[in-house]
């Protein structure tokens, strides 16, 4: 990898330009007539409006509200558990990706069964996982798959670097979850006492990542058929600012619409190529279980039955359990999750619930809106307010 | 074949005695050392300060340094920053079975060769060879005992108004670390900060500059030690995020893995709580160090969030800039 590091950067969080593009969403924003609630699906957006302190610049009338998208904090207990016993089988060696390890499941996190002998690692990219099968070809590699469209195609050439390799010693856990059905879900819930939030998102901003492989189009039913309006942007400062001005001049134009500010490598198709090594391995679950959000219909992927003999959710089902789990009576994550409730309002956040003593999901991931508050302090903004 | 350490060169007969001689007293030999005593007699301190760290780091050669060089400056350092020059260290070495002669010898000459930037001495010295897979590869224990050059340098020193400086560029170790374990390569030459810090500090206090409390930001980086000194006080201190200093190379790996600077460990660069006034000496003398250039002052003590560090950004925002918490890891998308 060799890398041209300056440009990761540069540009993006340029002082001058987010003071303009505050001024300018400013301006708009008194143009308009009521407040208009953004949604911002994607953690990493979050957390870049936390640690960046966006929501300072911004006018009253613009609100956001956290999403549900990140793939640890939404990951349900149950599944946890999963790669908690997987970790623990003989000559198992559990493989995923970061921030993973340190959510608890109800029996502890990965760390901990870690710390009491399995043998879990953590990978930056997926295909270290191969690395590692081929390295310790007697014990069985089980790489543990987390993330939305961003990730996925990373498990997929995963798999299809084993399978031409004949790699035979790697399994996979696959817990893929997709952005636009939890996005309906909030909107259009069939649920009855997920009601109450049904009226409150006035728009989204979506995360560049998961288009640039599966497109923008994924959000076209938004604007088209529940009128909210979209805007897939990056995740830098000036991204978001930027993103957030275009969704302004939307409703003070009048107009609802899909747009894209990350242009830098987002198109309306995406990536096909990735969307078709995704398709050959994977396809719909029914039902996935989204933490705090329950059950969503086709929300998440599972590998296909002609993969099945590489499924460790098959081919260790005994050991696995399918009852459903609670998470703790205090913790509001579901209605965070929503975007019914901020980080705050919940009784134990910053006492009883830390980033080191996390009792829910929101708290551990560091895309999680709990750490974001706890981390960067929205405490801040609120003490100098008064 | 390459010649390895075997546990019998941790038995305490003449294996053992061998490897002692041949590669431990043939480079770190000293008046002291030699006497071959159970333990070092040493002429009385005026003032003495003793501490003692343990090393353990993969991967053992870095860019930039070594375990070796490491176990020196480490030690030394935290001695450095209560004002005291280092002056005896004892040095113990925990080896795995199987490891490379050459390496060792690579190691302890990487130790010889940092002592002299302190002006100390090991004095008093210990191998254990443990079977393979009890270590990974090599562990070393430093102590060290030094005399304090100047009396009131501290935590409980720093006083509202103070200012803030750092005497480098941050995060170097870090993500050198990080680059050299994930195999990265990076366009420009990217190294470790690893350095002896008495040379700075003797500077200093010779031009008369009196800090309240110095420390060397290891692991949990700048943001560790900003948020132990406003926490002991219950003081706010505030840093402008636009002044602290960072090279290119650091900032691409933060992005690239999800890492902020100031959570990452420096080994040759340290804090500073100083009266406003000694700034600009403080800075100049900092200058003529390698690396130096990026001195700065970062911030000062002041501020509505006792007990907080607070960063203000470019564009006129703030937030906290938290403790780290738990393992580094990355995002994952
Ligand atoms: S891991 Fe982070 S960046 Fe990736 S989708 Fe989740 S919240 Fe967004
Ligand atoms: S503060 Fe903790 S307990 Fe409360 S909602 Fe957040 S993660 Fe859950």
């Amino acid at each position: 990898m060799n890398l041209t590091l300056k440009n990761l950067y540069d540009d993006f969080r340029d002082p001058k330009t987010i003071k303009a593009l505050a001024e300018l969403i400013t301006q708009e924003a008194e143009k308009l007539d009521r407040p208009v609630n953004i949604m911002e699906v994607c953690g990493g957006h979050t957390h870049t409006i936390m640690k960046y302190g966006l929501k300072q610049l911004l006018p009253e009338k613009i609100r956001f509200i956290h999403g549900p998208g990140c793939p640890v904090c939404i990951m349900p207990k149950e599944r946890i558990d999963h790669a908690y016993i997987l970790a623990q089988q003989p000559d198992v060696i559990l493989v995923t990706l970061g921030d993973m390890i340190k959510v608890p499941g109800s029996k502890g996190s990965l760390q901990q069964a870690r710390s009491q002998g399995a043998d879990v690692r953590f990978v930056y990219s997926p295909l270290d996982a191969l690395k590692i099968a081929r390295e310790n070809p007697e014990k069985r590699v089980i790489f543990f798959a987390i993330g939305f469209e961003t990730t996925t195609p990373m498990t997929a050439a995963l798999i299809d670097r084993a399978e031409k390799l004949g790699v035979t010693n790697l399994l996979y856990h696959i817990n893929h979850v997709t952005v636009p059905e939890v996005m309906r879900e909030l909107i259009d819930s069939r649920d009855e006492h997920i009601d109450s939030y049904n009226n409150r998102i006035d728009a989204f901003i979506g995360p560049s990542h998961v288009s640039v492989i599966a497109g923008a189009k994924i959000y076209r039913e938004f604007p088209e058929r529940y009128g909210r309006p979209v805007v897939v942007s990056g995740f830098e400062p000036v991204d978001v600012m930027e993103g957030v001005l275009m969704l302004v001049r939307q409703f003070t134009q009048g107009r609802c619409e899909l747009e894209i500010q990350y242009r830098r490598s987002v198109t309306m198709e995406g990536n096909l190529s990735a969307q078709r090594q995704i398709d050959k391995f994977f396809e719909k679950r029914e039902l996935f279980k989204w933490r705090g959000l329950g059950n969503i219909p086709h929300s998440a992927l599972k590998l296909r039955e002609a993969y099945a003999h590489l499924d460790a959710e098959k081919v260790y089902g005994e050991q696995l359990p399918v009852e459903e789990i609670e998470d703790h009576k205090l913790c509001i994550c579901g209605d965070i999750l929503r975007g019914m409730a901020e980080p705050t309002e919940c009784q134990v956040f910053g006492t009883a619930c830390t980033p080191s003593k996390p009792l829910g999901s929101c708290m551990v991931s560091s895309e999680g809106a709990c750490a974001a508050y706890y981390k960067y302090g929205d405490l801040l903004q609120r003490r100098s307010d008064r | 074949m390459k010649k390895t350490i075997t546990l019998a060169q941790g038995n305490g007969g003449a294996e053992n005695h061998a490897l002692i001689k041949e590669i431990f007293w043939r480079h770190l030999g000293n008046e002291i050392l030699d006497r071959g005593e159970d333990a070092a007699v040493l002429e009385a301190l005026e003032r003495p300060a003793f501490t003692t760290d343990s090393f353990t780091i993969s991967p053992l050669f870095f860019p930039g340094g070594d375990i070796g060089k490491l176990s020196v400056c480490g030690t030394c350092n935290d001695l450095a920053m209560m004002g005291a020059q280092p002056r005896y260290l004892s040095l113990s070495v925990v080896i795995e079975e199987g490891f490379e002669l050459r390496m060792l010898e690579k190691i302890v000459r990487s130790i010889k060769k940092e002592l002299p930037h302190n002006d100390a001495l090991i004095v008093s010295g210990d191998t254990k060879v443990v079977p393979r897979g009890t270590v990974d590869g090599l562990f070393i224990t430093t102590s060290g005992i030094g005399e304090r050059r100047c009396e009131g340098i501290g935590i409980s020193q720093i006083q509202p108004g103070d200012a803030i400086v750092v005497s480098r560029d941050i995060g170097r170790h870090g993500a050198a670390i990080f680059a050299a374990r994930e195999g990265m390569e990076l366009e420009s030459a990217l190294e470790s900060d690893c350095a002896s810090l008495w040379p700075q500090v003797a500077s200093l206090l010779e031009a008369g500059i009196k800090p309240h409390a110095l420390r060397d930001a290891t692991r949990g980086g700048l943001a560790a030690v900003l948020n132990e000194w406003a926490e002991a006080n219950n003081l706010c201190i505030e840093v402008e995020e636009e002044e602290i200093p960072v090279s290119n190379e650091v900032r691409g790996i933060c992005e690239l893995l999800g890492f902020e600077p100031a959570f990452l460990a420096n080994e040759g660069t340290f804090v500073l709580a100083l009266d406003p006034a000694d700034v600009p000496l403080a800075l100049e003398i900092l200058e003529a160090f390698p690396g130096g250039e990026e001195a700065m002052r970062i911030g000062e003590v002041k501020g509505d969030y006792p007990g907080k560090v607070v960063l203000n950004s470019p564009w006129g925002t703030r937030r906290f800039l938290d403790w780290p918490t738990g393992e580094l890891l990355p995002r994952i998308c």
